[in-house]
């Protein structure tokens, strides 16, 4: 009998590649913003703010963004449901799991209104 | 729906079960694999500091030296060496799991020596992110 009806697209498939796509998406947003740190030491608020200041960086970014949202969904809900489920915690996990969904999901939303608020500087 | 429970406890309750990792000796790749989820679970709370850093460094010329300020404090540089480890490992256990998505380092020998490449790397790699951070 099917229970799980959290996880986000209702296929284990679909999310396995939303996974991995987010993934790519990360590493490069990671490795270029890391880069661009380590390849301009004493950098200054000017060149920084210009920088955010190009559209191609606000999509890249807010792409980052939401590619986080759906990766770390994916990832906590796997990880609730491995750890906070009926073997661990008896027949009423969902009450402990559901919550730190819940939690989870309320964090990585705020996230993104977080950084849409830094990016357009509202 | 009834009639399914009741037969599927009576098969459950007929099988051995030893899926318990407190019992198990664990090989190599299983220790990565925690660590990528533990990793994981760390960028989720890390990924506030960041952002909370994003929003200094943009908000104003003062903030961004505020942050600057901020960020020589030892226990500031300990936070941010703590997040880029988690993100280097998360990073090259990432890619070495993309790769066992396309059979590559997938087998019982090449499996443990893929568990063996990733932490070496990651270990140099965040030395090397210490270094850059103090």
């Amino acid at each position: 009998m099917v229970t799980n009806i959290t996880n986000l697209s209702r296929s284990g498939l679909y999310d396995w590649m939303l996974q991995r796509l987010t993934a790519v998406v990360l590493g490069a947003y990671s490795v270029f913003l890391l880069g661009y740190l380590v390849i301009n030491p004493g950098l200054q608020f000017g060149q920084w703010a210009e920088l955010f200041d190009e559209t191609w960086m606000r999509i890249f970014t807010l792409l980052a963004l939401i590619s986080i949202l759906a990766h770390a969904w994916i990832g906590m809900w796997t990880i609730t449901t491995d750890y906070f489920n009926d073997r661990a915690f008896g027949r009423k996990s969902v009450l402990i799991r559901f919550p730190l969904q819940i939690v989870c999901f309320i964090a990585l939303f705020s996230y993104v209104i977080w950084g849409v608020q830094i990016l357009w500087g509202l | 729906m009834y009639a399914t429970e009741r037969w599927g406890k009576r098969v459950n309750s007929k099988r051995p079960v030893n899926l318990d990792i407190t019992t198990i000796k664990l090989p190599l790749p299983a220790y990565t694999s925690i660590l990528h989820r533990i990793s994981g679970v760390i960028l989720f709370v890390g990924l506030g500091f960041l952002l909370y850093g994003l929003d200094l460094s943009l908000a104003s010329e003062e903030s961004f030296d505020a942050l600057k300020a901020l960020l020589s404090a030892p226990l500031a540089k300990f936070i941010i060496w703590g997040i880029l480890s988690a993100l280097i490992y998360h990073f090259i256990a990432g890619v070495k799991h993309l790769l066992m998505d396309v059979d590559v380092g997938d087998g019982k020998e090449s499996g443990s020596l893929g568990a063996i490449i990733t932490l070496v790397l990651s270990i140099v790699l965040i030395i090397l992110a210490g270094v850059w951070v103090w």
